[in-house]
């Protein structure tokens, strides 16, 4: 209950400044939305992010029960924890919304993404390429004499950093799902 | 038409909901991709269906409907530019949780992303103005998505909801379902609150010294009872009240514990209340920047409790200490209960202080002005107003601008659901329809706009709507020949350089009345001025009242934008050079 410090002769801030001034630390969350799969109900997500300003770091979609007609949105974000809490209740808000889990603070979790890599060369390059991938345990899923598609899985950060080593190799392309993510544990 | 059970078209399947559904008035516009629903309304007399001069109007309408009554607005308009022009009107609703069932029609589905005459993707325009939307693709799910759609606008926190019918859904046949026979919802917001929370709540109250209940909308449209249990909390704790504009009548004007309103525009003791409090009780309010004004330094003494059945209306802008979600009367039963056992206790001694100030800010007598022998002041006409007409079965709904803010100051509100007046999205044009709507509802009761000459033009178009349906609306235009509002912030922002806030080439109101079967009553002397609001009042008929004002009043009290409450702008007192800084200027 303490009173605030209120500069004089200041009006920048208002309440046009809808975020907190003091919590301007901002934390990346994986969130898995349950949805019913329903016409449109992407859009509402989607445009519950851009109509608010929110950001969308990836996104993955894809129906998870036939017959229940639900599908899992699973969306990584960035913000304030101010933000968070505020995504999380527009959310829950959205009609043909079931379920909000924000998976970065219910408990531990597995986040894996899917990625494709095209990557060109000859001689030394392709060989060392063909090392890496290996290593990261990538397979080639097409390939010509001088190139291959890799296919990787794996944590964002280990997507990354093939992608780095990659790049002096000769990557020409890339193609990633975004992050689809489970809590751990048996429930 | 096959000898099966609950086998009908779609379009009678509609207004079989619809009367299922205990729909009586219906606001709407015919074209092409509706004719099927229309065919049916003309075979039927149960439903009243109100034809509107533009889909605005019929929205605003049903808008003014549902805010008097508690009950769902419904509208019906075409395809195309009859759901374009609809939008205004939903988000308005949307902004003010108004629960509303707007049926669009829609071409054919086999033409759906054609660019066919009169198509437009409804769905997607209307999705972000919608608390939901469905387009119906298929006969057998009408009925049941109709039901739903009015469980969705009435549940939780209200809202519109669209409902996009293709005509050849319109014309095929299916099965109909009974609103008891419909598929469950899965949408069920929880209406209790937790109880540890409404104890921590109760606790605070014991101790407050400085207390004071904040309330907004979210209890009228909670329901009559909600109004009755905040008077009851108000009495057995003596805290004193304010309220926003959208909450003006829970609590009444003529109550003990009464402030008046708070906000940009709000009541100098309101405001100083806010800002001075240890503990704010916020009821179905949400902190709205015209409330807060400069964040850091909103109430920065107060613990803050929150009561609100949208979740996401806790902590979106002000961190509150004690959140409560759940709907106002279910929540406010459970705390008076749980206080009441406890012993009913508050800090009298504190109270006593602390209306002690409240009496001494009260005495600033902030909404004096000057009253003046030639011309009316545009507070003067609303005293007087109030003075004749508040003893009557009186509804009240406004336009937006200046007139909007001294309607909501000088006029009281005794009981919920009697005002009626767009706040979050503040749409001129909104409160001549809103009037055609309320008076639908109460055919016997004095229904008035208060309007200023700009707002009111923008649907004046709805005139021929109250003739034809002989609603005896009152429009009672303070006409400074300016967008009053705008000048204001001119002269105070912008170096009065007033660019295009004078209302050129107006009409003479009088004759524009005359012209559409009405009443025109033009006024312009404050000796005048009781005799023509009579003879507005007694005249059976719709009325178009221009009251000639002082056309430089300004609105005060004021919070300029990004200023803390105890830093208003009084009127009197008020020097008006630099008061606004000019990061303040970005702000609306």
């Amino acid at each position: 209950m303490s009173a605030l410090k209120i500069k004089k002769g200041t009006s920048k801030h208002s309440a046009y400044d809808l975020k907190d001034p003091n919590a301007d630390v901002l934390e990346t969350h994986t969130l898995a939305v349950i949805v019913e799969n329903e016409p449109g109900v992407l859009a509402r997500v989607i445009g519950l992010f851009s109509g608010r300003g929110y950001n969308i770091e990836s996104l993955t979609v894809a129906e998870i029960d036939h017959t229940g007609h639900r599908s899992r949105i699973t969306v990584v974000t960035t913000g304030t924890p101010q933000v968070i809490e505020q995504i999380k209740a527009q959310l829950g808000r959205i009609v043909p919304v079931h379920e909000v889990h924000d998976l970065t603070v219910e408990g531990p979790s597995v986040e894996r993404e899917l990625a494709l890599f095209k990557v060109a060369g000859k001689g030394d390059k392709r060989v060392e390429a063909l090392r890496l991938a290996d290593i990261f345990r990538a397979n080639v899923v097409d390939s010509t004499l001088e190139s291959f598609v890799f296919e990787i899985t794996g944590t964002p950060e280990k997507i990354d950093a093939f992608a780095e080593l990659m790049r002096p190799l000769g990557l020409v392309e890339v193609a990633r799902t975004g992050v689809a993510a489970l809590a751990r544990g048996a429930l | 038409m096959s000898g099966k059970k609950n086998q009908m078209t779609g379009a009678k399947m509609v207004v079989q909901a619809l009367k299922d559904q205990g729909v009586e008035v219906v606001f709407g516009y015919p074209g092409g991709a509706v004719l099927p629903i229309y065919d049916e309304i003309f075979l039927q007399n149960e439903i009243r269906h109100v034809l509107v001069r533009h889909e605005q109007g019929a929205v605003h309408a049903a808008e003014g409907y549902a805010r008097s009554t508690g009950k769902p607005g419904v509208v019906l308009v075409t395809s195309g530019p009859g759901a374009t022009n609809a939008v205004t009107g939903m988000t308005d609703a949307l902004m003010d949780s108004i629960p509303l069932v707007v049926l669009t029609g829609q071409v054919p589905t086999f033409m759906i992303g054609n660019d066919a005459f009169q198509e437009a993707d409804t769905v997607g325009i209307t999705r972000p103005c919608t608390k939901h939307n469905w387009l119906v693709r298929e006969t057998d799910n009408l009925a049941n998505t109709i039901h739903e759609a009015f469980h969705v606008a009435t549940s939780g926190r209200p809202g519109p909801v669209l409902i996009d019918i293709p005509k050849d859904v319109q014309f095929a046949g299916g099965t109909y379902v009974t609103p008891e026979k419909r598929r469950k919802s899965h949408y069920a917001p929880p209406t209790k609150g937790n109880p540890e929370a409404i104890a921590a709540l109760a606790e605070a109250i014991e101790t407050a010294k400085k207390p004071i209940l904040y309330t907004g909308g979210g209890v009228i449209n909670s329901g009559p009872e909600a109004s009755n249990l905040l008077r009851q909390l108000a009495a057995e704790t003596n805290f004193p009240v304010t309220s926003t504009l959208m909450g003006l009548g829970a609590y009444p004007a003529t109550g003990d514990n009464w402030l008046g309103m708070l906000g940009m525009h709000g009541l100098y003791e309101a405001n100083l209340a806010m800002h001075d409090c240890d503990l704010m009780i916020c009821i179905g309010a949400r902190f709205d920047d015209r409330i807060t004004g400069r964040l850091d330094a909103f109430s920065p003494g107060s613990v803050k409790a929150h009561i609100d059945i949208d979740p996401s209306s806790i902590n979106k802008v002000i961190h509150v200490d004690i959140p409560i979600i759940g709907d106002v009367g279910s929540v406010l039963t459970d705390l008076l209960a749980v206080w009441r056992d406890r012993g009913s206790k508050t800090s009298k001694a504190g109270l006593e202080k602390w209306w002690r100030q409240i009496r001494d800010w009260k005495r600033i007598n902030c909404l004096d002005y000057t009253p003046d022998k030639k011309a009316i002041k545009p507070q003067h006409a609303l005293v007087r107003l109030e003075a004749l007409t508040k003893d009557m079965d009186r509804y009240i709904t406004t336009e937006v601008g200046q007139h909007q803010m001294w309607a909501a100051q000088y006029l009281g509100f005794n009981e919920p659901n009697r005002w009626m007046t767009s706040g979050g999205l503040g749409t001129m044009g909104y409160g001549f329809p809103a009037s055609v709507g309320v008076q639908m509802a109460h055919p016997e009761a004095l229904v008035i706009n208060v309007a200023g000459e700009a707002s009111w033009l923008m649907n004046m178009q709805e005139l021929g709507t109250a003739m034809q349906y002989n609603l005896p609306v009152k429009q009672f235009i303070l006409n400074n020949e300016r967008l009053g509002m705008v000048r204001q912030w001119q002269e105070l922002l912008h170096g009065e350089r007033y660019s295009h806030s004078w209302s050129e080439s107006l009409p003479d109101f009088v004759k524009l009345a005359e012209a559409f079967g009405a009443k025109g009553i033009m006024v312009s002397d404050p000796a005048d001025l009781d005799d023509a609001i009579m003879e507005m009042v007694n005249y059976d008929g719709p009325v178009l009242f221009d009251c000639l004002v002082e056309k430089h009043e300004n609105c005060f009290p004021m919070i300029p934008s990004g200023e803390p409450h105890n830093k208003m702008l009084l009127g009197e007192n008020a020097s008006t050079s630099d008061a606004i800084g000019s990061s303040g200027a970005v702000m609306v």
